[in-house]
């Protein structure tokens, strides 16, 4: 069925704009076809081509298009329209330096996922095919592996809006407890040390902001509890 | 100085364990408080200093109070660091609240152990 979708976009083109502002636009969908909230920006950005925004799979594997969708940061590619209450109103990750309307600089939270050295650590020769984990080792890498990195949970953390440079943040932490949990990693204790400080790690009260928003319905703050709880098991 | 992002202090582990055993100290200490009040229901000054003239109430209230300090000295700290930019201005508000949170410990003494 066709009908009319109401839109409050955030807007702001540096090279344009004084200061930003909230479009307001609409456009027809047909719930039979556009099922996604991607597939409406698509038809918005036919009818006004300057609004911009990331996208790449359109599958929720990219993490591209993370946006705040009514007050909730997720990607635009997994959410329902018809879930959407109207006006439906679309700005760009909290927290980010804006570019471009709903495109954010992300350096800063890609900064502090690399400091947490999101590789494999192990200096041992590799053996000839392949370093191997038993099943149930392998198991606690679940719900770790699968972070995107679309940053909807660091940017919806408030840690990490008042410490952006200091603060880890969510998909920082999950990542880093990633390698920790890896039988295969041999710098656990470096990997602690790193994180035992007030800034990169202690910044997290658990408030779950992250949980809530998290696309791919993982826990980071299930992973922070288990860091801490591997720094307790180191000390007592 | 250049201004460079610096981060690595390693400590944080003990204050988060500290703040958990603090609020186990001080909810069981409010669950007794509240059996203890009720049980005398105190209704003067005199019924009042009765119940902290005990050995064990006068232990009891001053591991609560020495609890709360460390707990508010750890919540006030966590607060400056985030909303307290400017260094300098940083390490003073904690001075000051270390301060005033050490008055207070010896404030809380003076007033349980007075007869």
């Amino acid at each position: 069925m066709a009908r009319t979708l109401q839109f409050k976009i955030y807007r702001y083109d540096p090279d344009q704009d004084k200061a930003p502002y909230m479009q307001d636009i609409s456009v027809e969908v047909d719930d039979a076809v556009d099922r996604k909230l991607l597939d409406v920006l698509t038809k918005l950005k036919a009818k006004d081509d300057t609004l911009s925004y990331r996208r790449s799979c359109r599958e929720g594997i990219c993490g591209s298009d993370a946006m705040n969708i009514n007050g909730k940061n997720g990607l635009a590619c997994l959410t329902e329209v018809a879930s959407l209450k109207q006006p439906v109103v679309l700005r760009p990750l909290p927290g980010l330096p804006v570019i471009r309307d709903l495109i954010v600089d992300m350096t800063q939270f890609f900064k502090q996922y690399h400091s947490i050295k999101p590789y494999l650590i192990n200096d041992t020769p590799p053996p000839e095919r392949e370093r191997l984990q038993s099943p149930e080792d392998r198991e606690e890498l679940n719900g770790l592996y699968e972070c995107i990195l679309c940053a909807c949970c660091s940017t919806s953390c408030p840690s990490f809006w008042w410490n952006p440079d200091k603060f880890v943040g969510p998909a920082g932490l999950l990542n880093a407890y990633r390698f920790i949990a890896d039988t295969r990693d041999q710098a656990t204790n470096a990997r602690l040390d790193d994180l035992e400080d007030p800034y990169r790690l202690f910044r997290c009260h658990s408030i779950m902001n992250c949980v809530e928003v998290c696309p791919k319905g993982l826990n980071p703050t299930e992973a922070i509890g288990k860091i801490k709880e591997l720094m307790v098991r180191r000390v007592v | 100085m250049v201004n460079r992002i610096v981060v690595g202090a390693h400590y944080g582990l003990k204050d988060w364990i500290v703040q958990r055993g603090t609020a186990i100290v001080m909810a069981v200490y409010t669950v007794v408080f509240l059996a203890v009040i009720g049980a005398v229901a105190p209704d003067s000054f005199d019924a009042w200093r009765g119940i902290f003239a005990s050995g064990f109430m006068k232990f009891a209230t001053f591991v609560f109070l020495v609890s709360l300090i460390y707990h508010v000295w750890i919540g006030m700290r966590d607060i400056w660091m985030d909303y307290v930019r400017p260094d300098g201005l940083r390490l003073l508000v904690l001075m000051a609240t270390a301060a005033v949170l050490v008055g207070y410990a010896g404030w809380a003494v003076q007033i349980l152990w007075r007869t």
